[in-house]
């Protein structure tokens, strides 16, 4: 049964070494890692700051050193083959020269930081909140499955039916959030654009992935937490634990097994983010929002470049594949 | 949890429920503003969004936005058909699931160890990324079905089912669950003469409600959402399930009460779905017992 | 492709099976593909034509699947690679080339005579052949209100003599200050995909730019980030930057209703949308040439058109519907019914906004004197996202020249990985 994936799956690596493109006429040739390399090569160019003809440096209007555009360098100058076509990906001063590090596949790269960003930002958090709310759920009180119910609503609504919801909470001028937030401050609050500023863009997305999913990790939690037995409170208590110890010692330890659970699960999760970009900002602005996954599609399927697009699922496998193995390596050690 | 003044239990009861109901109101808030939103008129709709209005069924309210839906796209057979290759999908997948699941944990085969980690790793691969060449692969397969021998999945409901029956996570979460079994139930089943099948339905089977519960709910919401898939695999309405036929709802001019009443029909039968799973997951947790 | 080979054995088979479970009837099925799901007026329009088709002759019995637009393209292309097109299939203008050039498509039966008075931008050639033909091309223009532009003592501009660059950015700042409007002019930024090079390029070719070099399509060096392109970055994003203009997050909502409400003094917006803006405005409503940046007033052409698939066993009949479809009452209901230009003043008359005097058949002028079909080659669906990206980065706030420079190498390359798409 699972040829459904790994067949399709090997079939992407196979592609990730040619040429081969979506609908062409032209058959596909064997190009060995030249997708790979047009995708993460790096170069380093390092650029004087322009000077006057006394041999002064010139300043811009903020008294910083000038340098030259980087295009003089990277286009059509053949002094310079290893930064051929390549962009600027962030550069630093190096006493009076600057050092520009340059990405043949800038977009890609800004993907593969957003990406690990998400993944940093939403896995604890989520997981931490998961839990939070799985131990606030975890009490005898009446009525605690209506609450129960509730906190896991986020989860069954379609992440595509999602976005569409928050395209409308977040907006710009008359969103929900802004009007919320401009009430409860009496009006102080300036109305962002959360979706549209580069600063904000992947934390609201991160904000609304949290929300949407964090339902689903607080059931795994409590079905976690159900199998610690109730003797062991009984025991803790008679002992005279305060709350945090009795969770310390009593709790966590019997949430091992789910804990691995939760994180790896949350994990490939949040690397597979797609449906959310492709709603809600298309990546933008300013790629602000690429992550990989929306990268592979867009390259793979928007712009017929299927092998380019395969050779970025292998990437990211193997992101994934060692990130695992350092996860399972990491939990094994402390047994 | 929260440590409060023990002696005034009344106020400690106040405060749980009010930290509780906040957030709950942080989980319902989307989703009120689309089910009242799905009940106004457009110009209405986009104009209460500044406002609390936005989550109170005021102003003109009626059910036309529903009716013009209904007009504008086949919503029942949608449903129907996103109901139909899910429920198969979801039930075929725990068997197919479970029982793999059962034979890595308590059975001993050769490469088995090999395998449990390709399973794993197939986690990793989001679908996306697999789509264009499973797409190649699902044109090319063979069927035999009532109507004779044919070449090609395309435009059926097997497209969208086969593919998924078996999925990493699925699998992954039974042998998770079934390494917590007590090892001492299987062998004195084993001991008294069960075969593994009777070991796997009459004995593993029923101590695994709750996990039943966890996958059915998860692989019925992957499934119901499909989106990406269908639209590559069914070229006639026929076949195609809700999420491709929100596309029908995107026209210029986007008439957002309609998009609005179609979001909420099509997530009403999921909600109700987990309410009636949500029973038989505590249900099961309770008949059981909870097993250290 | 070698998949497309061993396909063929599996389609030969099935469509074996389809000729005989048909044979029966003696008329042979084709199998249309349309992209008007979920639009009920456009549902009627070609239900209509399909029906009357298969009643006005014995050979052919076509039947139709409607596809929403929004994954319209995404079906097909999912299908083609699949093998599974049908007989005829309604394919946007531009992304015609890339298809034929796929093999995908196969010329029309049709005798090329009978298009000699159509709208240019309703043709389809590729490689000198006519692959695909429109019953209807769209048109974009300025829409505003008379009474807007007498406000601030504007002229209003004609075919003939056209805003100049520096008349329109003077109109866009007396706008701005009246303080009357969110915006002086609204682009259509709220509509992601093929809007921006389809309303855009035409300004970046006022310019003297293009989104490649068309004597040779092996390059978009020079073109894309010459000093005309870079010029034209710079406006662009000082309609932005200057608030000229909403930017990527504008609401839909607004795009739709923005002018209607006084949000915005202009639009740059389509024939399609035009009929909702006479109803509201009526006689104050202008629908205005393009400014001249430089190098002539233009605008876009090309919509959807109708072509045969390379898989279609029967494109004789496949041509013949298209024929039939191409008479001048339907292309009359088109226009009636969704606000599109007919393909040709025959049908104009009939109709009610583009026959002589009619409200719109400023579009059909426009239509005729000025639209630019988009860069005719296979590699157009790369240069149409690349180019979408570029502006929208312009737009949010990006270096403009790296920006181009990025898109130009991104072109190339792919010209480069296709073999130059044939050319």
């Amino acid at each position: 049964m699972l040829l459904f994936i790994v067949v399709p799956f090997i079939l992407a690596i196979v592609f990730s070494l040619t040429n081969q493109r979506l609908m062409s006429p032209n058959a596909a040739e064997y190009v060995g890692l030249e997708n790979y390399t047009n995708m993460l090569d790096l170069g380093v160019l390092v650029v004087d700051p322009v000077m006057d003809a006394d041999g002064a440096i010139l300043l811009d209007k903020n008294g910083d050193n000038q340098y030259p555009r980087l295009r003089k360098f990277t286009r059509n100058n053949p002094g310079y083959p290893d930064v051929k076509g390549m962009k600027e990906w962030f550069s630093f001063s190096w006493g009076e020269q600057k050092v520009a590090i340059m990405a043949s596949d800038l977009v890609f790269m800004k993907a593969l930081v957003n990406t690990f960003t998400f993944v940093a930002f939403v896995a604890p958090i989520q997981g931490a909140l998961a839990l939070v709310l799985a131990l606030l759920i975890n009490q005898p009180l009446r009525g605690i499955h209506i609450f129960r119910s509730i906190y896991f609503m986020p989860v069954v609504v379609s992440i595509v039916v999602v976005s569409l919801l928050w395209r409308f909470i977040y907006d710009g001028q008359n969103g929900l959030l802004n009007s919320a937030l401009s009430t409860l401050t009496l009006g102080y609050f300036e109305p962002v654009n959360w979706l549209g500023n580069p600063d904000t863009a992947l934390g609201s997305i991160m904000a609304m992935s949290i929300w949407q999913a964090v339902g689903f990790h607080m059931i795994i939690w409590l079905s976690g937490l159900q199998t610690i037995s109730p003797t062991l409170y009984e025991a803790a208590k008679i002992e005279g634990a305060s709350p945090w110890q009795t969770f310390r010692y009593v709790t966590w330890p019997g949430l091992r097994n789910t804990a691995v659970l939760v994180v790896i699960v949350i994990t490939m999760q949040a690397f597979s983010l797609f449906a959310q970009i492709d709603v809600m900002t298309s990546g933008g602005p300013l790629d602000s929002t690429q992550t990989i996954v929306y990268q592979a599609v867009e390259r793979g399927y928007g712009k017929q470049d299927i092998s380019g697009g395969s050779a970025m699922s292998v990437v990211l496998f193997l992101i994934v594949l060692s990130i695992s193995l350092l996860q399972r390596y990491l939990t094994r050690e402390k047994n | 949890m929260l440590r409060l003044d023990a002696d005034n239990p009344r106020l400690r009861m106040t405060v749980r429920y009010l930290v509780l109901t906040l957030i709950a109101l942080m989980f319902v808030t989307p989703l009120v503003f689309m089910m009242m939103s799905s009940l106004k008129p457009d110009q209405q709709l986009l104009a209460d969004t500044s406002s609390m209005r936005a989550f109170l069924p005021v102003g003109d309210i009626s059910f036309d936005n529903y009716k013009a839906a209904f007009e504008r796209a086949p919503i029942g057979l949608f449903m129907l058909n996103s109901l139909f290759v899910t429920g198969i999908t979801v039930a075929l997948g725990l068997f197919v699931c479970s029982m793999a699941g059962f034979s890595f944990v308590f059975l001993n085969w050769r490469g088995k160890s090999i395998a449990f980690s390709i399973i794993l790793a197939t986690l990793i691969v989001p679908f996306e990324t697999i789509a264009i060449p499973m797409l190649l692969m699902v044109s090319k397969l063979p069927w035999l079905g009532l109507d004779g021998f044919s070449w090609g999945w395309l435009n059926s409901y097997r497209v969208q089912i086969v593919p998924f029956v078996a999925d990493g996570l699925t699998i992954f979460l039974f042998a998770q669950y079934f390494k917590d079994l007590p090892k001492e139930l299987i062998e004195a089943a084993r001991v008294e003469g069960c075969s593994w099948w009777q070991v796997y339905w009459r004995v593993v089977m029923p101590l695994s409600g709750p996990i039943l519960a966890t996958a059915a709910i998860l692989k019925f919401l992957a499934m119901y959402n499909q989106y990406l898939w269908p639209i590559m695999v069914t070229q006639q309405e026929q076949y195609r399930p809700v999420l491709v036929g929100l596309q029908y709802f995107f026209q210029l001019n986007t008439a957002w009460g309609e998009v609005m009443a179609y979001l909420t029909i099509i997530t009403l039968p999921v909600l109700v779905f987990y309410l009636a799973l949500q029973r038989a997951f505590i249900a099961s947790i309770a008949s059981t017992g909870v097993k250290g | 492709m070698k998949i497309t080979k061993k396909l063929t054995f599996g389609i030969l088979s099935a469509a074996a099976l389809g000729v005989c479970a048909s044979s029966a009837y003696a008329k042979t099925d084709l199998s249309l593909w349309y992209h008007g799901a979920g639009n009920g007026v456009e549902a009627k329009i070609i239900n209509q034509i399909v029906s009357d088709f298969n009643n006005s002759q014995d050979d052919w019995n076509v039947s139709l699947e409607s596809f929403p637009q929004g994954s319209y393209n995404d079906s097909v292309t999912a299908a083609a690679l699949a093998n599974n097109l049908p007989d005829i299939l309604d394919v946007d203008g531009p992304v015609m080339p890339n298809w034929a050039w796929a093999g995908y498509l196969q010329p029309l039966m049709l005798d090329e005579a009978m298009l000699t008075d159509f709208l240019p931008g309703v043709k389809g050639y590729w490689d000198g052949q006519l692959y695909s033909v429109g019953l209807w091309d769209a048109a974009v223009a300025m829409v505003t209100r008379r009474s807007t532009l007498d406000d601030i003592g504007a002229r209003v501009p004609t075919l003939e003599a056209p805003w100049s660059a520096q008349e329109f950015n003077d109109i866009l700042a007396k706008l701005k200050a009246t303080g009357k409007y969110d915006y002086p002019l609204d682009l259509g930024m709220a509509w992601k995909g093929e809007w921006f090079p389809y309303a855009f390029s035409p300004f970046l070719q006022s310019f003297g730019g293009d989104l490649v070099d068309r004597s040779t399509y092996a390059t978009a060096e020079g073109k894309l980030n010459g000093d005309a392109a870079i010029a034209f970055g710079e406006w662009w994003q000082g309609l932005f930057s200057q608030g000229y203009a909403p930017g990527n997050s504008q609401d839909p909502a607004d795009r739709d209703t923005g002018l209607l409400e006084g949000k915005y003094a202009m639009q740059w917006n389509g024939n399609w949308a035009a009929l909702n803006t006479l109803n509201k405005f009526g006689d104050d409503t202008l629908f205005l040439p393009a400014p001249d940046f430089g190098n002539g007033s233009t605008i876009g052409a090309a919509s959807w058109q109708f072509g045969v698939s390379a898989a279609s066993k029967h494109p004789q009949g496949a041509s013949a519907f298209i024929e039939f479809a191409l008479q001048d009452k339907y292309l009359a209901a088109f226009s009636d019914g969704i606000g599109v230009i007919p393909a040709k003043y025959s049908a104009a008359a009939l109709t009610e906004n583009y026959k002589e005097g009619g409200a719109m058949a400023v579009f059909y002028e426009l239509s005729k004197a000025q639209a630019l079909v988009r860069p005719v080659t296979p590699g157009y669906i790369v240069e149409a996202k690349v180019f979408e990206k570029a502006l929208a980065d312009i737009a949010d706030g990006a270096d403009v020249a790296d920006t181009l420079d990025s898109a130009v190498d991104e072109i190339d390359s792919d010209i480069q990985k296709n073999r130059r798409y044939g050319h």
